[in-house]
C-alpha cells in the first residue's frame, strides 16, 4: 500500500478511472451504442435499432464473418504446426543454433504487417507460384504474421518443462517419438492453447496485410469494416466490430475452458 | 535403456516421474535457471539418440525451410526489387528517386514523430495506471487487468473506429460544446491531424506498456515501499527513489515494443482516412495499391523494415539483459 491516507486513496483511484474510462472503455462502449443507432449528431446517439446487426449477420457480412473464421483457424493450425515445431527442435539445438532459430521465427514481428503482405504479393503473383487472387495468399501472409506468436509461447513453455519426465519416460525405454508424443506435447497442451487463442485473435484482427492482398470473393471482416465505414456506413461497421470482437470473444473463452490433465498438474 | 546419470525407479508406473519430481532431481534440473537445467536434458538427449538416428539439426529444417518458402524469399524479393530500376537494371536509382521525394521524406518524418510521441504517451499514462493498479489496490482491480488483456486482442483499427463518434465532427464531444454554448460547431477537430492518430495510437499501446510494468511491480518486496513510508518518505519520493529504479527495465522493454509497433502500425492511419496523415506503411500501401509503383513501394517498405528491426534488435538485447 503505497497511500495510506483515505483520501489519497480516493484521490488515487479517481486519477485512475478518471483516466482509464475515457482512454479505454469509452471507445469499446461508443462502438457498441453506435451499433444499436441510426442516429448520431450531439451526445447521445439516437434511432434505436437492431437493424445494423440483421445487416452485419447476413449476406456480404456474414460471409466475411465465415471467411475470417476459416483464414483464422487456418492461420493459428499452420503457425502452431510452424512455431511449435521450431521451438521443439530449437529446443534440441545448441546454444547458437538455437539463438539462430529464434531470431529467424521472431522476426515477423518486427517486420511491419504491411510490408509482409507487400512481400507475398511480390513473391506469389509471378511463377514459379501464382498465388495471387487465390485465399490461400491471404492465409500464407496471416500464417506468416502469427508464427512468431506461437513461437514464443512454445519455447518459452518448452524452456519450463520439467525435464524429469521425458528423462523417466527415457529411460524406461519410451522411443524418441514416443515420448514427443505421450510426455511433451501433452505437458504442452495448455500453452499451444493459449498460443492458439493468441494467434486467432491476431488473425482475425489483421487488417495491415490483408488490405494488400484479399482477393474479391475472399474478403475478411476487417476489410469488410473498413469498406463499410469508409463509404460511410458507421453503423453498420461498428456492429460488423461487434460482431468481431464478440466472435474473437467467445473463441478465446471456448479455448480457455479447454482444460488438459497437465493444467492441473 | 540403461541411464547413466541418473538413478531411475524400477517401476514402470507413470506416477514416477511426479515422485522424481518431488525427489533429489528438482534442485538438479531447477537450481541455477538456464544453464543447469540444461544439463539433464542433454544426458536425456544422448540417452535417446542412438548411434543410426539422423543429427538434430535435421529435425529443425522442415520449420524452416517453410518459413524460408513464406516469408524470407518473400522478404529477399522485395529487397532485389527495390534495387530494380524500371528497365530491369540493377543500381540504387530507386532509392535515390524515392529519397529525393517530398513525400517519402514528410512520411519518414511523420512517422517517427508520431511513434516517439505515441511511446512517450503511452509510457507516462502506462505508468501512472500501472502503478495505481499495482500499489493503491482496489476491489475490482484484477478485472481491469483481465480487460487489458482483452483490450490487446482487438484490432486497432477499431480505437479510431469509436474516436470518430467521440471527436467527430458531429461526435459526442462536439455536440456537448455545441449545446452548451449554442456555436455552430466544436473545437474538436483534430481527428484528421496527426494529432488524432497520436490518441488513438496511445489508447491503443498504453495496455502494451501496462503488462510488463504489471508483470515488474508484483515482483517488487513491498516490505521496500512500507520501510521508505515508516522512515517518512512521501509517496512521490517513494515513486521516484524506489518503485522507478525497478520499473525502468520494463518501461525500456515496454517502450521500445511500442515504438517498434507504432513505427508500423497501419490500420488506425488506414481509418483515420486523413490525406495530411502519411506514415512509411501507409506510403507503402498507397504506392504499391493505388499508384502501382512496386519498386517505389519495396524502397519505402525495405527502409521501413530496417528501422523496425534494428529497433526490434535492441529491444530483444534489453528485454533479455533484464529478464523481462
Amino acid at each position: 500500500m503505497l497511500v495510506h491516507s483515505r483520501r489519497g486513496r480516493w484521490a488515487s483511484w479517481a486519477v485512475f478511472f478518471g483516466l482509464a474510462l475515457p482512454v479505454f472503455a469509452l471507445p469499446l462502449g461508443v462502438i457498441a451504442a453506435a451499433s444499436f443507432a441510426t442516429h448520431w449528431s450531439g451526445v447521445f446517439p439516437s434511432g434505436p435499432t437492431l437493424d445494423n446487426y440483421s445487416s452485419a449477420t447476413r449476406g456480404e457480412s456474414l460471409q466475411a464473418l465465415i471467411t475470417s473464421l476459416v483464414t483464422a483457424a487456418g492461420a493459428s493450425l499452420l503457425a502452431l504446426t510452424l512455431g511449435g515445431w521450431a521451438a521443439l527442435s530449437a529446443a534440441a539445438l545448441g546454444k547458437r543454433g538455437r539463438r539462430t532459430l529464434e531470431a529467424l521465427f521472431v522476426l515477423p514481428v518486427a517486420v511491419p504487417s504491411v510490408a509482409v503482405g507487400l512481400a507475398v504479393l511480390v513473391a506469389f503473383s509471378k511463377p514459379p507460384i501464382l498465388l495471387n487472387g487465390t485465399p490461400w495468399i491471404v492465409l500464407i501472409a496471416h500464417t506468416v504474421l502469427v508464427t512468431a506468436f506461437a513461437y514464443q509461447s512454445v519455447s518459452a513453455a518448452v524452456r519450463r518443462l520439467d525435464p524429469a519426465y521425458e528423462q523417466a519416460a527415457a529411460s524406461l525405454g519410451a522411443r524418441p517419438w514416443y515420448v514427443l508424443w505421450r510426455v511433451r506435447i501433452p505437458l504442452l497442451l495448455p500453452s499451444l492453447n493459449a498460443a492458439a487463442g493468441l494467434c486467432f485473435a491476431l488473425s482475425m484482427g489483421e487488417l495491415s496485410a490483408t488490405m494488400m492482398l484479399y482477393p474479391p470473393d475472399w474478403v475478411p471482416l476487417p476489410v469488410q469494416i473498413f469498406t463499410a465505414t469508409d463509404r460511410g456506413a458507421l453503423f453498420t461497421g461498428s456492429a460488423v466490430a461487434v460482431v468481431l470482437m464478440g466472435t474473437t470473444m467467445l473463441v478465446l473463452l471456448a479455448v480457455s475452458r479447454i482444460r488438459t490433465r497437465a493444467t492441473y498438474r | 535403456m540403461p541411464s547413466a546419470a541418473h538413478p531411475t525407479p524400477a517401476t514402470a508406473e507413470p506416477r514416477s516421474a511426479s515422485v522424481l519430481t518431488r525427489g533429489s532431481l528438482v534442485p538438479l534440473a531447477r537450481g541455477g535457471g538456464e544453464g543447469a537445467g540444461r544439463g539433464p536434458r542433454e544426458t536425456a538427449g544422448t540417452v535417446r539418440a542412438p548411434a543410426r538416428s539422423v543429427p538434430r539439426f535435421v529435425w529443425a529444417l522442415p520449420p524452416v525451410a517453410a518459413l524460408g518458402l513464406i516469408f524470407l524469399y518473400p522478404l529477399a524479393l522485395v529487397v532485389q526489387q527495390s534495387f530494380t530500376t524500371a528497365e530491369g537494371e540493377t543500381s540504387l536509382q530507386p532509392y535515390g528517386t524515392v529519397f529525393a521525394s517530398e513525400a517519402f521524406r514528410e512520411a519518414l518524418g511523420t512517422t517517427v514523430w508520431l511513434a516517439v510521441g505515441s511511446t512517450v504517451g503511452c509510457l507516462l499514462l502506462g505508468f501512472v495506471l500501472a502503478l495505481i493498479i499495482a500499489f493503491v489496490p482496489f476491489p475490482g482491480g484484477r478485472a481491469v487487468t483481465k480487460f487489458i488483456d482483452v483490450f490487446l486482442s482487438f484490432p486497432s483499427f477499431l480505437i479510431t473506429l469509436a474516436l470518430l463518434f467521440i471527436y467527430g465532427t458531429v461526435g459526442i464531444a462536439n455536440g456537448l460544446w455545441t449545446d452548451a454554448t449554442g456555436a455552430a460547431s466544436g473545437p474538436f477537430q483534430f481527428l484528421t491531424t496527426p494529432w488524432g492518430v497520436l490518441l488513438a495510437e496511445i489508447t491503443y499501446f498504453t495496455p502494451f506498456v501496462m503488462r510488463p510494468l504489471l508483470a515488474a511491480f508484483s515482483q517488487l518486496d513491498t516490505a521496500q515501499l512500507e520501510a521508505a513510508s515508516s522512515l517518512g518518505a512521501r509517496p512521490a519520493r517513494i515513486v521516484r527513489q524506489v518503485i522507478l529504479p525497478e520499473a525502468l527495465p520494463a518501461l525500456a522493454a515496454g517502450g521500445s515494443l511500442v515504438l517498434v509497433l507504432c513505427l508500423n502500425e497501419f490500420g488506425i492511419v488506414l481509418f483515420t482516412g486523413a490525406k495530411g496523415v502519411t506514415t512509411l506503411p501507409m506510403l507503402v500501401y498507397s504506392k504499391a495499391m493505388l499508384e502501382s509503383d512496386y519498386t517505389a513501394a519495396c524502397v519505402v517498405a525495405v527502409v521501413n523494415i530496417a528501422i523496425s528491426v534494428g529497433l526490434y534488435g535492441l529491444y530483444r538485447m534489453v528485454s533479455r539483459r533484464v529478464g523481462a
